[in-house]
């Protein structure tokens, strides 16, 4: 069975959200996603400064298998991208919800409340 | 692509085996096969490092025999069994249809001249056995040929793969080791000493009711259970062409790199093919690639190089290697060495055109 933090939200396109205490939103691809995607080698992020509407493709994740984009969960603008990630792919497959992708500042707050808490993840993979 | 909608997967013997080891499935060419057990780069890692296995029982074994199996075989197929003089001496050849396109690539054993075991790719296995029986009744070939469904298939592959096989397989310890590209039948097991992998190993064949006890009996000296996924990045390092995905049906084999394979030395041979082959001639370079920026390149992407466009038919990131690497079909003259530009999902990469394989016996060789 694949983890879903229940103090995380989700996307149904299989990224996590976590608020931070500043209202800034820190991203990553689910423990599911990075099992369905098998081992990840390589990692495109978005540039700081990008901005971004909700459900636009900012970065690439690719296993030995596919590639696969990955969304913005909200609108907003990218504040950073993690490098150490980009420097080490499997990190994703360590560990999913400590190896965060990027940062971003939502436009709007309230564009939150259109993602998914963790039981609506777990039913939308079901 | 088969639809499991339309057609349950088929399975093989070691299937609940696979289920018990955690395996995640996925459907091949009707078949419900492992991909990978846990992660795939280690099932890699394990074959050219160590042993691995892989369930191969979805290919089709068949045995040709009578007395015009050789005359049949030197007909049919575009390399020629004739060049088997040891008894078991293996042969990789294509078969073609009248217009020079391949129809399979295959592994054919010569035990004697009236006596042959064919191993043939899963997806072709129907349209192989037809046209092969359609040859027969064309050709009034003295032969019979045999379906062997009946027959589990396991690949051990990697430097320790004899050694432990050995451990696994009593008949093998005590029997002396078929040579490279030869096979050897020990009671009911069929050893070939062939891979898909670019290492040393076994390809064993037996009856599907002893298939469970011989994996079980590997893992337990220490080979690892290796899925679908290792082995596309092992054939794609090892230079080892995939059917359906760098050739088929429309695609001469002299553009995929496979003109070692079409022998032409006995001029009075025919073959299937063979006059087509011969009119159409070389178009095309067929060479590896190895990124040079950072990306992951895949089948099917565009290449730009001095003297046109080219194309790439099968890539991934090649884990021996720790770079991307494809194959490429280029444009007549392109050499090994060259910089060519790659479009890796819109944008221009930097690769390196290379001679084949990528690696050999756990040496990277580019």
């Amino acid at each position: 069975m694949s983890n879903i933090p229940a103090e995380l939200k989700y996307t149904a396109s299989h990224e996590w959200v976590r608020v931070e205490a500043d209202g800034t939103l820190t991203v990553g691809v689910t423990d599911h996603a990075q099992e369905a995607l098998g081992d990840v080698v390589f990692l495109e992020l978005p540039e700081a400064g990008r901005q971004t509407a909700a459900g636009d493709a900012v970065a690439v994740i690719e296993s030995v298998k596919a590639a696969s984009d990955i969304y913005a969960p909200v609108a907003g603008e990218v504040i950073e991208s993690n490098q150490a990630a980009v420097d080490a792919p499997e990190s994703v497959n360590a560990d999913a919800y400590a190896a965060w992708l990027f940062k971003l500042r939502p436009d709007n707050a309230a564009d939150l409340g259109s993602l998914l808490d963790a039981a609506g993840y777990a039913a939308a993979i079901a | 692509m088969s639809n499991p909608q339309a057609t349950p997967a088929q399975r093989t013997a070691l299937h609940s085996a696979h289920l018990a080891a955690g395996a995640r499935m996925v459907d091949f060419a009707g078949w419900d096969m492992p991909v990978n057990y846990g992660s795939q780069i280690e099932e890699h890692h394990a074959v050219r490092r160590d042993a691995g296995m892989f369930d191969v029982s979805h290919m089709l074994a068949l045995d040709l025999t009578g007395a015009g199996a050789t005359g049949f075989l030197r007909s049919l197929l575009a390399n020629d069994v004739a060049r088997l003089k040891t008894p078991g001496k293996a042969l990789y050849s294509c078969m073609l249809n009248p217009e020079g396109g391949v129809i399979d690539d295959l592994i054919v054993y010569r035990f004697a001249d009236d006596d042959y075991r064919i191993v043939v790719n899963a997806g072709t296995a129907d349209k192989d056995l037809a046209w092969m029986r359609g040859h027969i009744a064309a050709t009034g070939a003295n032969v019979t040929l045999e379906s062997r469904r009946d027959l589990a298939m396991i690949a051990v592959q990697g430097p320790n793969a004899l050694a432990r096989a050995a451990q696994a397989i009593p008949e093998l310890a005590a029997a002396t080791v078929p040579a490279p590209f030869s096979a050897s039948r020990l009671g009911d097991l069929f050893i070939g000493r062939t891979g898909y992998t670019g290492e040393d190993g076994i390809e064993v064949a037996l009856p599907n009711e002893r298939a469970v006890a011989l994996w079980d009996a590997l893992r337990a000296a220490g080979v690892a259970p290796c899925g679908l996924g290792a082995r596309d990045t092992l054939r794609l390092e090892a230079g080892m062409n995939l059917y359906g995905q760098d050739m088929d049906e429309t695609v001469s084999p002299l553009d995929v790199g496979l003109a070692w394979t079409i022998d032409l030395r006995d001029e009075a041979r025919g073959f299937v093919g063979k006059a087509a082959l011969l009119a159409h001639g070389e178009h095309k370079a067929f060479l590896g690639l190895v990124l040079e920026d950072r990306g992951v390149l895949r089948a099917h992407m565009k290449v730009a190089t001095a003297s046109g466009a080219g194309e790439t038919t099968s890539g991934s990131f090649a884990p021996s290697l720790e770079k991307s690497i494809a194959f490429a079909r280029l444009p007549a003259g392109t050499e090994a060495g060259e910089t060519v530009q790659v479009d890796v999902r819109g944008k221009a990469l930097a690769a390196r055109t290379v001679k084949l394989p990528f690696v050999r016996n756990g040496k990277a060789l580019v």
